[in-house]
Formats: structure tokens, sequence, C-alpha cells
């Protein structure tokens, strides 16, 4: 199982949900994604697009005092 | 991954913000697992021309430029990506692009004016009710 991590952190809709689909068409099954973010609309809609793709959401954790997100998805 | 649901835009305005309206929407149906198709006619498929997709004017008060201008600035200092990348993630993606033919005959447009490299289909209605008549989502800008 490989774990790959992107970082979003400063970048607007719709490069969040965009730079999560291009990660997982680069991961296998199984794989785990963990994606770092700052846009508050992107935390809501990464999970709600995981979800409609059949992915996991192991994990959603607020960082830096909320101004960051880390988002850990099981493909 | 994607359930063959499908998103297919008409894009008929040339308009900068109009633009930016149908490949955000189309490229966040292909994040969410969708196919999107995007089919550019008349002031859309002006973008298409080399050199284009990122010339065109605001929908409401450009101002000779200045206005469309004004929201560029805020939109660099917002981090909105380019027009030019939007359309790059947008082809990784898997997203079609449908250019008008008759569009093209009306304005004297030939096909090596266009960014071909973008082009997956050249077509008229019959091509966008045959994109559109299994898809979930379409709309026209």
């Amino acid at each position: 199982m490989a774990e790959m991590e992107i970082d979003v952190r400063g970048q607007t809709c719709p490069v969040p949900l965009v730079e999560c689909r291009k990660a997982f068409k680069k991961t296998s099954p199984g794989d785990i994604l963990i994606v770092k973010g700052t846009h508050p609309a992107s935390k809501k809609e990464i999970p709600m697009a995981c979800k409609a793709m059949g992915l996991e959401i192991l994990e959603i954790e607020d960082k830096e005092g909320g101004k960051e997100w880390e988002i850990k998805i099981r493909r | 991954m994607g359930m063959g649901e499908k998103t297919v835009i008409v894009l008929h305005s040339g308009d900068m913000d109009k633009v930016y309206s149908a490949l955000i929407i189309a490229n966040g149906a292909l994040a969410m697992g969708m196919e999107a198709s995007i089919y550019f006619t008349f002031w859309g498929l002006m973008r298409l021309k080399k050199g284009e997709l990122e010339k065109g004017p605001l929908s409401k008060m450009n101002m000779l430029g200045l206005g469309r201008r004004m929201v560029k600035q805020r939109m660099d200092k917002a981090n909105v990506v380019s027009l030019e990348r939007l359309m790059s993630d947008f082809k990784e993606l898997g997203g079609k692009i449908i250019a008008c033919e008759m569009t093209m005959e009306i304005m004297g447009i030939k096909k090596e004016e266009l960014r071909t490299e973008w082009i997956d289909e050249w077509g008229a209605v019959g091509s966008y009710i045959q994109e559109a008549r299994d898809a979930n989502v379409t709309l026209f800008i």
C-alpha cells in the first residue's frame, strides 16, 4: 500500500478537488492519499466527491487553529 | 470510479467569466467522478482560437476592459488559476471538447486557426443531442 500526499494550501475552487482526482489516477486501490488544504468549501466537498466515487474517508483534521485542514482518504 | 454519469455543457458565450464558469463546472464534474463534455459554439468557439482562450471580455461592467482588468486582479489575488490551466486539467482528466462546425462556417474559421490538440470532435446540433441524451446534467452558458 503506497501513501501519497498532495499540498493544495492556498489553492481555491476547483483546484483542490481537481488535484485530488489527478492524484487518485496515479494510485491503486487500497492506497492512501493525504490532502492538505486551506480552501473552506473543499473541506466539505472533497469528502462529498469521495463518497460519490466510493472512496473511504479515514480522517478529517483541523490544523493551525482551523486555518488549515488535512483529509486522509483510502482509495 | 465514475458510474457512467455525465455533465454536458454548451458554451455559447465567449465572455471570460462565463468561460470560467463552464470550465470550473466541467472540472468539478470530472473531479467528482463524472464524465464531462463541452460543446463550444458561437462566441464560445472564438475562445478555442489560438491565443484567444484568456482574451474574452467581462460579461458585465467590462467598461472597455477596465472592469475586466479589475476583476482579473482580484482573481489573481484570490489565487484563481488561469483558463489555460483549467483547460489542461480538463483534458488530463479525460474531458471532451466538441467544436461547432456551423460557427466555423459562419465566422469563416479554419481548423488550423483552432487549438486542435484540445478538440475531440467536430459537430453540429446532432453531436450535442447525442452527447446530452444520456447526461445527468446539461447546461447552456
